[in-house]
């Protein structure tokens, strides 16, 4: 039997988080009445024209940046035409052959070994990214069709990539790692459920070796990253199974069904559009300045991979922790935040974001938080100056992040500073030294660890209520004698 | 008032307004009167909301008794080709299409007027979404020429020619995208013209051609062109392709130009198979005019007009298939009674909404945007042809200051005489090639045939140099007398 490799390409179109959309100063935000965010030219009314919101194509041109593009100095806008309802105009304003930015290159990790070791690193080549308008939203009942033209006009990147994925688990890394790095430069939130961000996959395959290209498959409606996965997944088994049946594949679209885990035929090749594009006359060409790129490409801010390799080498912050703050640009930055008041203890301001804050916000709207990185890094000096025991700061914590209180105050006002009672812990001491002679005559025939065990009991029975470095130098005081 | 007032040049309805002769409610009342009266003959409006225009004209003579007149033209009438929106009136494009729709919204040219104080006076006549040069492309009436009624009055801004020819109104806008305002200027024997591609916004005039599309004024003076078409000219952040252009005052330069001695440029092939005797002899006449008042005439050549035509019809059917391409049932539009599924929605509403002519110019522009069999890239080799065009025009701008030729190669024709699509376009010969290349044209009257129809004459200028082009055509009204000319009706 033949081995097979899968080629896959994606073309992903991200909403731009602009205030205004592509061709008119109309706002858009998601998740308004239906048809409130439009006006005259959303709507396509006899007689209006577009106008460019120049916020949309410099955030544009940063992603490109951010991704490696050639920005072009000059490009053009194209009318895109065929009939639907949910476009106003019934076309719709891209870029054809002039788009805005060229090649370029998704960064990707690959799966670890295990879940607490890094993956391996690849680069997906992209072909371009050219900006675009959105559509309306059509919903179908029973009753009829009703179109909402909120989201009309919206601008869009597409981010088409080289058929440079071999497997559904490459087009996972890719998709996620675009979230990541949009998200970290503030070009979109990328909630797919939102529409947020949508994509359509090409799938092929081929003798294994080859580097013919087969006939590809384009796959429509795949509405999450894991949609994505499940159908690629499964296109490249139906390819394979109708390969080896001796059936040729067919040029066509195909649609994913989430629900059936399968997909069927939207459309051949013989049918495919013939969109007519041409020059849009209503809109000239744009012109970028070397200045004006330049300044888009300063604004990057660190990407998420090398912010996490700063994070491994030179904070020594372990790969869990890394992997769940530096995918998180507001993780990160408040990670980073945390870490310009208190230094002296990342590892310890790290777990709790990526722990205990990452659990409490869960779905609420980052915005609300009343916890700052000033309540944080007070909190971690606290418990490393030994005022706070550690199980006590986790009550003042939860006590922050509820009320926005200082943990000093908190520790105040509950009464929760450590004092420690040094003639009750030297008994305490002596006793667990009597209890447990075994660890105590392994450390001093120099085993380090086995002090743990005696650290462990001292704990258990000051109930974590005394900070560790207070039971560490009453317990070397005794074992001293 | 007399009637006679009616027809007096811009200048002196602004006078008579400022020396209380009669204030703009009379001025406008007695418009309305006269074009009630001639209306069934006539046919150029599509619209007229009476109370509306009166109660502007009030306003207007309300704002001169507190001396805060917004121009110099406040009170004065104009009236609108139905293609501009005008905010809570109708704007059908002379189509079933938009039979129903009223805009929400001003174009930015009735912003302009609006803010001068003009009276938006009725919404004029015209080929169907500005395609045709006869009206007879109007899904809704014919409009007559008021010099002969059996004939066309030209088009596609026909309402407005017929209704400034006929004194019903000192002022019309049309649209230009061929030869749309300057063709039926010629034919109804009025001023006409459309300025350099840009110079004046699009912005809520209904698309045909968007890369050939300029609005444009029909006026009886050249003086009264002049005055209006600074009004509406200069940038417009709501229009992309609207130039960042100083505008002069026209009217000032056509004072400080008088005199001046130009150098016009005559075309051979604008004179040669096609065009009619009687328009040829008055067209040359005017030439012999120049000369006599000392001008430079200097034959040119102008190789490109014959592939202009075909350029012309390209790129205009190209841009409307598009344009026209939101007028599809789903919102505002006709939609077919018959529709039961969305694909019929589609085509049955435009089947049914459209007329024949326009759906016969969205099926060229289909047809040449096609990536067709044999890849034709009809639309590029045009648009490669039109920079030939306007190379040719810049070539021969290097040594004229303007160019002479006809604006149309025949007077008015009987209605219906004209029976293919083919001799339909070939009538836009003269005016195509000026628009392609987005020069500004304009048509003043220059002769009248024996059976009485007026004879128009194209100026062509160079790009943004409208001043110059309206000083020329000044200088020819000056020394003839046609403006003393009345219609028949």
């Amino acid at each position: 039997m033949l081995h097979y490799e899968a080629v896959i390409g994606l073309e992903v179109h991200v909403q731009l988080k602009t205030r205004t959309k592509l061709l008119t100063r109309a706002p858009y935000r998601y998740g308004e009445e239906p048809n409130t965010l439009t006006d005259e030219v959303v709507l396509g009314l006899p007689g209006t024209l577009p106008v460019l919101n120049k916020a949309a194509i410099l955030k544009a041109v940063q992603v490109g940046c951010m991704f490696g593009c050639e920005i072009a100095r000059r490009c053009k806008w194209d009318r895109k035409n065929y009939f639907y309802p949910d476009a106003p105009k019934n076309y719709q304003v891209s870029q054809l052959d002039e788009p805005l930015c060229k090649g370029g290159f998704v960064e990707i990790e690959l799966e670890g070994s295990a879940r607490n070791i890094q993956g391996g690193h690849r680069r997906v080549a992209l072909n371009r990214i050219h900006v675009e308008e959105d559509v309306g939203k059509l919903t179908h009942g029973s009753d009829g069709s009703t179109v909402d033209f909120n989201r009309a006009g919206v601008p869009l990147i597409e981010i088409v990539s080289e058929p440079d994925m071999h497997s559904a688990e490459e087009v996972f890394a890719y998709l996620k790692s675009l979230e990541m790095h949009l998200r970290a430069v503030g070009a979109s939130d990328c909630d797919m459920e939102k529409g947020q961000m949508r994509c359509d996959a090409n799938v092929s395959i081929r003798a294994m070796g080859s580097t013919a290209l087969g006939t590809k498959v384009e796959l429509k409606n795949l509405n999450s990253i894991s949609g994505v996965c499940n159908g690629v997944r499964h296109e490249i088994q139906r390819q394979i199974c109708a390969t080896e049946a001796g059936e040729a594949i067919v040029q066509e679209t195909r649609r994913w069904d989430a629900e059936k885990n399968n997909s069927t035929s939207m459309r051949s090749k013989e049918s495919a559009h013939d969109y007519r594009y041409f020059t849009d006359p209503d809109l000239f060409p744009i012109t970028l300045s070397e200045a004006q790129i330049e300044e888009q490409r300063k604004q990057v801010p660190e990407l998420p991979f090398a912010k996490q390799e700063r994070y491994l080498t030179t904070l020594h912050l372990p790969y869990t922790v890394t992997s769940v703050l530096c995918p998180d640009k507001r993780l990160s930055d408040f990670f980073e935040a945390t870490q310009a008041l208190y230094t002296k203890n990342p590892l310890s301001t790290a777990n709790w974001i990526a722990n205990d804050l990452l659990r409490e916000t869960g779905n609420q709207p980052w915005e609300a938080l009343k916890l700052t990185p000033q309540h944080l890094a007070e909190l971690v000096r606290l418990v490393d100056e030994g005022v706070l025991s550690k199980q006590s700061a986790k009550e003042v914590f939860f006590a922050a992040f509820q009320t926005g209180e200082m943990p000093s105050k908190i520790v105040k006002d509950k009464g929760l500073e450590v004092s420690v009672d040094t003639d009750a812990l030297r008994t305490l001491c002596e006793e667990v030294i009597a209890a447990f002679p075994k660890p105590v005559a392994e450390y001093r025939a120099g085993k380090e660890k086995a002090l743990n065990v005696l650290k462990g009991q001292l704990m258990k029975r000051t109930q974590g209520k005394v900070p560790v470095s207070a039971i560490e130098k009453v317990l070397a005081e005794c074992l001293k004698g | 008032m007399e009637e006679e007032t009616l027809f007096l040049p811009l200048e002196q309805l602004v006078a008579g307004l400022n020396e209380k002769r009669f204030s703009s409610e009379e001025l406008t009342k007695a418009y309305i009167e006269r074009t009630k009266r001639l209306e069934p003959e006539i046919k150029a409006f599509l619209s007229f909301d009476e109370e509306k225009t009166l109660r502007e004209a009030r306003a207007s003579d309300e704002r001169r008794s507190q001396g805060r007149l917004l121009s110099e033209y406040d009170g004065i009438p104009i009236g609108l080709k139905d293609i501009f929106s005008e905010k809570g009136q109708p704007l059908t494009c002379a189509s079933k299409m938009l039979e129903h729709y009223v805009s929400p919204y001003d174009a930015t040219v009735v912003e302009r007027l609006k803010a001068a104080g003009m009276v938006l006076f009725g919404r004029l006549n015209m080929d169907e979404f500005a395609m045709g040069s006869s009206c007879e492309n109007s899904a809704f009436q014919m409009t007559r020429n008021p010099w002969n009624t059996k004939c066309i009055p030209g088009g596609s801004s026909s309402g407005s020619a017929a209704a400034v020819a006929a004194g019903e109104l000192p002022l019309a806008l049309g649209t230009d995208t061929g030869g749309s305002v300057r063709q039926p200027a010629a034919l109804c024997g009025v001023v006409g013209i459309k300025p350099t591609y840009g110079r004046i916004s699009r912005y809520g005039i209904a698309a045909f051609g968007s890369s050939l599309d300029q609005a444009g004024v029909l006026a009886r003076t050249v003086l009264g062109a002049a005055a209006i078409l600074k009004l509406l000219c200069g940038a417009d952040p709501k229009d992309a392709t609207s130039a960042r252009k100083e505008v002069p005052d026209f009217c000032k330069e056509i004072q400080n130009n008088r005199g001046k001695k130009w150098t016009l440029g005559v075309p051979e092939e604008y004179f040669g198979d096609g065009l009619d005797p009687e328009v040829k002899e008055a067209v040359l006449a005017a030439v012999d005019f120049y000369k006599q008042q000392g001008y430079t005439i200097k034959p040119i050549r102008l190789k490109t007009l014959e592939y202009g035509i075909s350029a012309y019809y390209i790129i205009a059917t190209a841009e409307a298939s598009s344009n026209l391409a939101r007028y599809d049932g789903v919102r505002y539009t006709y939609r077919s009674p018959n529709a039961k599924t969305t694909e019929e929605m589609f085509s049955l509403s435009r089947s049914e909404g459209f007329g024949s002519e326009v759906k016969r110019r969205i099926l060229l522009g289909l047809y040449v945007l096609s990536s067709g069999e044999y890849d034709a890239y009809y639309y590029d080799k045009a648009q490669k042809v039109r920079r030939l065009v306007y190379n040719d025009f810049a070539e021969a701008f290097e040594s004229v200051d303007a160019i002479v030729t006809p604006t149309s190669p025949t007077p008015a024709t009987k209605i219906g005489a004209k029976s293919t699509p083919l001799s339909v376009y070939l009538s836009d010969i003269y005016t195509v090639s000026v628009s392609l290349a987005g020069l500004p044209g304009i048509s003043l009257p220059c002769g009248f045939t024996q059976s009485n129809l007026p004879i128009g004459l194209q100026l062509i200028g160079k790009p943004f140099d409208e001043g110059t082009l309206l000083s020329i055509a000044e200088a020819f009204e000056e020394g003839h007398d046609f403006l003393e000319r009345r219609s028949r009706v």
